[in-house]
């Protein structure tokens, strides 16, 4: 492909699904509407596939096949709302449709121009109708620059990604730009890598440019999301896989590597599906393969499935997980921009870091450095999770603080509950407690609250969620995680856990806090790679905000939260209980007793709290705590 | 579920074909167990003796790579592969008590397997659909905000 | 001239050539770091996080063995902060830990007790869940406990690295993770020669060889039993160092002295059958060469350990195999027909006990090609570290025992013979003998150098009055792997081929004693036990194993014609291919 065929390509597309941008039909657009259904992960569980069908036969049993395009677009981001349905030009959102629905936004949206006001969006919180994504809450504090394609392109379609602009970075660095240059131009945005630990891009790759075109080198992408919660290279892999394409395209000519690898899970086959297909259509275009866009550069990429090992997600370990073997980490020095994949200097980045470049080419470092914080530029994807009322996938400017995420674009926390805390950064990360939700949300801010910006899952906890049980669920998921290669790690993270356990059962001793402690200072210092550095943190964060939740378990045997079963109190209201005598046939053990029509009693040595009668109380006479 | 004898003589020459196409690329051994794996659903010692002598490599090799990475897997796996979610949104929303109430519906825990066959339980972390949590997957079928009353009628169903 | 790199380390200077670790520089400055998972030449993976130290601007602590130095690096070792981190670990290692100390195998020998007691620890803290564990005691050479496994991964580089034998590996992960054989196999049912490397590399005491000593109690006390010794050459060279006395030196004359008080009736000397061996296997080697349908190359058949490898790993090469068997078990047939006939004893009421550097010739002692009329040849074998055990039980005071004479008959040995502890040696022996049958000449320098030193592969050619032969010598099965690959394609042709199953020989056997992975940081202990052995040989009279005036004599009383129908009886035998599964 030339750089003329590109622009005639884009010149053809644009005006075909420019709507989508635009909100009006142009003279040569051959379909005067489109209907965009999403087809990310969310929304496939949620019953996608069977809409867009049902829009097919509806569309054909009214002959209007010519004038309405169907669209399978990736992640729109509101999963919560699945499936999700836009209709253009107007851009009109409908949520949670129905199979049965289809039919009515053919008849009376589409051919009757008339928006569907009952099933239209409603604000969640006040009720209010928004017909159209730019009106909504959830939409008007983003700004998608990662994300920008993300359920605008059809992204099994390459023609709709060189459509906006797609490729053309590429372009430009090859034929405007030297190596240094684009260096340059990334270390002046200030982009910070995405996958967690936030290194400046342009640093590294600056590292891994000795001996260019002398020696074999690697471009990697690390797209094996493992932090439980988060779920936004997931997303752009399966919404817009070709930007992830051309970012790895420049880097390899900046650095001088002809081959690339990207790591996706396995358990993501819908990404790795489109991936695949970008893969081959940009191949198929010359976009990839020898002699590209006619220069001498020469770029070859290949998918690498992860198998299954949170581990991989750090870098070493993700590099011999590529060369075939249990993914353990390695010591470094030496650092992959020395001796990475197969010996050789190598560059690994995340989905949503790629993501980010060509539109950083496009535009200019200064455009890019703009957004965001002194030292954290840009934007950062947020998978917003838990007890939150618009799960899903945001992305901000950089700065923008944890109360605006949760509150004004994530809606609040469902059932009028109280805030707790937000945990980021998965299992490496932290929580934020209620007196820090003003923080604005960047690397180093996270940091100094003791949590972290990891991979931007964002998971939310309200007054029912015990703070200790939450340290001890992701204990538990890096006991399964860990690699078992150094000892703190394989050891010490399994005896924290032992502890955790024994605080929860309600058999704490006093001296334990200070042994997790010991341990938590230890497995962070001494351990050999990322996973086991960061281990400790979703105890040592709680353990800074929460300390009163543990104190409260271990020396009053008590759940604040009533969370821990061991340590709950299930008791009868007398005002409530009507006397039904259901509870008391329910309980496995014979906890309870009374007269019929009077209250009944729960006798608490013998009571299990398995919570049996908890769920057949008709009166909401008991509780747990 | 069970292969034949004339299942396996079938895969198993796909799969010498697969590991002569693959064997000189760099790193081959995961893609060939991979591949294995999707075939057979499950990686037996026959298997892995194959793939280690043509590579050259020592078995412990091959059964070290599948016993680290979660989706080997060294039994045949039931009819029907249920995955309850363990993610920190399904956690956080009751994942954990579905996932009992799975158990104890089949009498098995995770990474267990029905004494009939029908039913195997895998150890799953975040599918990705924290929208719908708490999530389970059987075979290809989602099921979302689940509660564990749910659990009967979805299980009588396979 | 290599390029030099500055350092400070705990304020002393030290200058190390680049490329250098920070653990190889704090050696140079005298300073010791612990270790646990860090095996010199083996295995350098920074998995233990003992050697953490702190490196002034570094971020975080560094592991030293593997953090290459760099010009002008400050290391600190031993700060508040590491030694408490060190105890940390070290008490993590221990909550998992079967702490049977006293009754374990390597208590006083064990890495892990020692820096415990370095470290202070006074207690187990963190004691909770303990692994799945298992002890394999299936095989006949090697025991393995996993509950004394500390996960350091030594003994699988030595299996998988330097061995390439890939009997065990590394499976499952995190506190599940697990040291061992496939599907918790035992080591029997895997494609284990039985090397004991495992065993040497191991710094605790979770692999250790299946132990004899009580047998060859019972059977030194029963009077209806004549018990008759013989140590291997290897054991000279290393026995001192169980008793303190210092590395490289031969303790032949205390070893016999030992052997006798502990009480065994006859203390011969394999050195005896080794160069029994020589006539045999340069017999044999003669004859292959003048034929012409023999299988060429020639290749030695002393080492156990290269006769299992050979058998399951290149089954092709078993008629090149010498059909000699080794010289214990040469030994041990003399023992039991020459020797028993010649005093009146019936052979079934004798016991050979050999005492080997080496773990495999327990399983070869059991095999049922090495013995006639339901006798085995050999009825035991003890490890150089057993030997020790029983010495320190029997009381005696090893170094400052008399030196004395092995016995009569099958007790003489040469030069020769005792450098068959070291790779090259065999091939040496044989030369000395060989050249002088086929040239008629005689062999005025003795040292063929060529074939000396620890490189895993040697090669040469020798003139034999005209007649070219082409030797190579490889010692460990890695090496030996690349030396028959190099001749099945073609690239390399020889006649004769040396190969031990041990990397260096059988002076570092998996039956020698143990030294610590620290001790090994400051020596080649390949070269200074070899050094022991061509030191005996140097000082001997007789360094030709034809010379040997008791090997002439048992020809000429008893076996007739060396590769006669006699020798061939007691002192032949063959191979069979075996599965690795």
């Amino acid at each position: 492909m030339t750089i003329e065929e590109l622009k005639r390509i884009k010149e053809q597309t644009l005006p075909q699904i420019n709507m989508r941008h635009t909100h009006t039909v142009e003279n040569e657009t051959k379909y005067k509407h489109q209907v965009l259904v999403c087809g990310g992960t969310g929304c496939t569980s949620s019953g996608s596939g069977k809409l867009i069908d049902e829009f097919k036969a509806q569309v054909s049993a009214h002959g209007i096949e010519d004038e309405v395009q169907m669209v399978r677009t990736g992640c729109f981001g509101l999963c919560e709302l699945g499936p999700i349905v836009i209709v253009y030009p107007e851009g009109v959102f409908y949520a949670q449709c129905k199979t049965e629905n289809v039919k009515r936004i053919v008849e009376e949206h589409i051919i009757g121009g008339k928006v569907i006001d009952d099933l239209v969006y409603h604000e969640k919180t006040t009720g209010e109708v928004k017909e159209k994504l730019s009106d909504m809450q959830f939409y008007k504090k983003q700004s998608r620059i990662a994300l920008r394609n993300c359920g605008v392109v059809d992204p099994e379609k390459i023609e709709d990604y060189i459509a906006f602009d797609g490729y053309q970075a590429l372009a430009k660095c090859l034929f405007e730009y030297t190596p240094e240059q684009v260096i340059d131009i990334m270390l002046a945005s200030g982009l910070r890598g995405r996958g967690g630990a936030g290194f400046p891009t342009g640093l590294k790759w600056k590292f891994a440019c000795g001996n260019r075109g002398k020696v074999k080198k690697y471009v990697c992408c690390n797209g094996d999301e493992g932090d439980p919660g988060a779920f936004m290279d997931r997303s752009v892999l399966e919404g817009d896989p070709h930007s992830v394409i051309e970012a790895m395209a420049i880097a390899a000519y900046v650095i001088g590597a002809d081959q690339g690898y990207i790591y996706v899970r396995a358990e993501y086959p819908i990404a790795v599906k489109r991936l695949s297909i970008a893969i081959n259509q940009a191949r198929e275009a010359g976009l990839l393969g020898n002699n590209i866009f006619g220069t001498d550069f020469s770029f070859n990429l290949e998918i690498r499935l992860g198998a299954g090992a949170f581990v991989c997600g750090e870098e070493t370990a993700l590099m011999t997980s590529i060369e075939g073997n249990r993914g353990e980490p390695r010591p470094r020095p030496p650092f992959p921009a020395v001796k990475g994949v197969f010996g050789k200097p190598t560059i690994l980045n995340n989905v949503e870091t790629y993501a980010n470049i060509p539109q950083i080419i496009l535009k200019g470092a200064d455009w890019f450095a703009g957004m965001g914080t002194e030292k954290s530029k840009g934007t950062k994807v947020f998978a917003l999770g838990g007890k939150i009322v618009n799960t899903g996938l945001v992305e901000v400017p950089m700065g923008t603080t944890v109360r605006e995420i949760i509150f004004d674009i994530g809606g609040g926390i469902p059932g009028g509950k109280r805030f707790k805390a937000a945990q980021t950064g998965g299992p490496s990360g932290g929580c934020i407690p209620e007196a820090n939700l003003d923080t604005p949300v960047d690397y180093d801010s996270l940091m100094a609250i003791g949590s972290m910006m990891g991979s931007g899952g964002l998971i939310v906890m309200d007054e029912d969620n015990c703070m200790v049980d939450i340290a001890k669920f992701f204990l538990e998921f890096t006991v399964d995680e860990s690699c078992g290669k150094c000892t703190p790690c394989r050891e010490g993270t399994r005896r924290m856990l032992e502890i955790l356990t024994k605080i929860t059962d309600g058999k704490g001793e006093d001296g334990d806090i200070e042994k997790l402690e010991e341990l938590a200072n230890t497995i962070k210092t001494t351990s050999l790679c990322g996973l086991g550095q960061t281990a400790p943190n979703p105890v040592l964060s709680t353990l800074r905000y929460f300390r009163d939740e543990y104190e409260a378990h271990v020396y009053e045997k008590r759940c604040p939260a009533g969370c821990c079963k061991h340590l709950a109190k299930i008791t009868i209201d007398p005002e409530k209980c009507k006397g039904c005598s259901l509870c008391s046939r329910k309980c496995p053990v014979g906890a309870i007793s009374g007269e019929i029509r009077k209250p009944f009693v729960i006798d608490q040595s013998k009571c299990i709290k398995c919570g049996a009668c908890l769920e057949s109380c008709k009166f909401g006479a008991i509780s747990k705590k | 579920m069970a292969l034949t004898k004339e299942q396996i003589a079938e895969k198993t020459e796909e799969l010498k074909k697969f590991i002569a196409e693959n064997k000189n690329m760099p790193g081959p051994l995961m893609p060939i167990m991979q591949f294995a794996q999707e075939k057979f659903g499950y990686l037996s010692l026959e298997t892995q003796i194959l793939i280690a002598d043509s590579l050259g490599i020592p078995v412990t090799e091959v059964y070290g790579v599948a016993t680290f990475y979660a989706q080997f897997s060294l039994n045949p796996k039931g009819d029907n592969v249920i995955s309850v979610c363990q993610g920190t949104a399904c956690y956080v929303k009751g994942g954990a008590k579905v996932l009992a109430k799975v158990e104890e519906q089949l009498g098995i825990t995770s990474n267990q397997t029905t004494p009939d066959g029908k039913f195997t339980i895998q150890d799953t972390r975040c599918l990705g659909c924290c929208g719908l949590a708490p999530v389970m997957t059987i075979n290809e079928d989602v099921y979302g905000k689940l509660t564990p009353e749910m659990i009967p009628d979805i299980l009588a169903k396979y | 001239m290599e390029n030099m790199i500055n350092l400070t380390i705990d304020g002393i200077s030290v200058s190390v050539p680049e490329g250098s670790t920070v653990l190889e520089a704090a050696r140079a400055a005298h300073i010791n770091i612990p270790t646990l998972c860090y095996l010199k030449d083996v295995q350098q993976i920074g998995a233990c996080r003992l050697c953490l130290v702190e490196i002034e601007k570094a971020r975080g602590l560094s592991a030293a063995c593997v953090m290459p130095v760099s010009e002008g690096m400050v290391v600190r070792t031993n700060t508040p902060k590491l030694r408490r981190q060190r105890r940390v670990n070290l008490e993590l290692l221990l909550a998992s830990h079967n702490r049977e100390c006293t009754s374990c195998v390597r208590s006083e020998n064990c890495e892990l007790q020692a820096l415990c007691r370095e470290y202070g620890v006074k207690e187990y803290p963190y004691d909770g869940a303990k692994k799945e564990t298992s002890v394999d005691t299936a095989s006949p050479c090697v025991i393995r406990d996993n509950s004394k496994c500390i996960n350091c991964r030594r003994c699988i580089a030595m299996c998988n690295n330097v061995q390439q034998i890939g009997a065990i590996g590394v499976s499952k992960r995190g506190f599940k993770t697990k040291i061992g054989p496939i599907y918790d196999r035992s080591l029997a049912d895997t494609p284990c020669v039985n090397c004991g490397q495992c065993i040497v590399a191991c710094p605790v005491g979770a692999l250790h060889e299946r132990e004899s000593i009580d047998d060859v109690w019972a059977a030194i006390s029963d009077s209806e039993k004549y018990v008759v010794v013989q140590p291997a050459p290897a054991v000279r060279a290393s026995i001192g160092e169980e008793f303190g006395l210092p590395m490289g030196v031969a303790q032949t004359g205390r070893l016999a002295a030992a052997l006798r008080r502990l009480g065994f009736d006859k203390v011969f000397d394999t050195n005896f059958g080794a160069d029994l061996t020589i006539i045999e296997e340069g017999t044999e080697l003669i004859e292959r060469l003048g034929s012409k349908d023999a299988a060429l190359p020639m290749i030695t058949s002393c080492s156990p350990g290269w006769i299992s490898y050979c058998e399951k790993f290149f089954p092709e090469f078993i008629p090149n195999l010498s059909s000699c068997k080794s010289p214990h078990e040469m030994e041990g047939a003399m023992v039991k027909s020459y020797f028993a006939e010649k005093m009146g004893i019936d052979p079934e009421s004798i016991v050979v006990v050999s005492v080997m550097p080496c773990t495999a010739k327990k399983y070869e002692a059991a095999r049922p090609e090495l013995g006639r009329d339901g006798m085995q040849d050999v009825d035991y074998v003890l490890t150089v570290r057993e030997l020790a055990k029983m010495i320190k039980q029997a009381g005696i005071d090893f170094a400052k025992l008399p030196e004395e004479k092995f016995d009569d008959l099958l007790g003489e040995s040469t030069g020769a013979a005792d450098i068959f502890g070291a790779t090259g040696g065999v091939m040496e022996a044989a030369l000395r003998t060989v050249y002088e049958k086929v040239t008629g000449k005689t062999l005025e320098k003795v040292d063929f150098t060529a074939v000396r030193g620890t490189e895993g592969i040697k090669e040469a050619t020798v003139d034999l009055d005209g007649k070219e032969v082409r030797v190579a010598v490889a010692s460990g099965t890695a090496n030996a792997k690349k030396l028959l690959e190099s001749v099945k394609n073609g690239e390399k042709t020889y006649h004769f081929i040396e190969i031990m199953c041990c990397p260096g020989g059988c002076v570092t056997g998996g039956g020698q004693p143990i030294v610590s992975s620290k001790d090994l940081q400051y020596i080649d202990l390949k070269a200074v036990r070899a050094k022991a052995l061509y030191d005996e040989d140097k000082n001997k009279k007789l360094r030709k194993s034809h010379e040997n005036p008791e090997v002439i004599a048992i020809y000429k009383d008893f076996l007739g014609e060396p590769g006669g129908h006699k020798a061939h009886e007691l002192l032949h035998t063959t191979y069979t291919a075996k599965p690795k599964y």
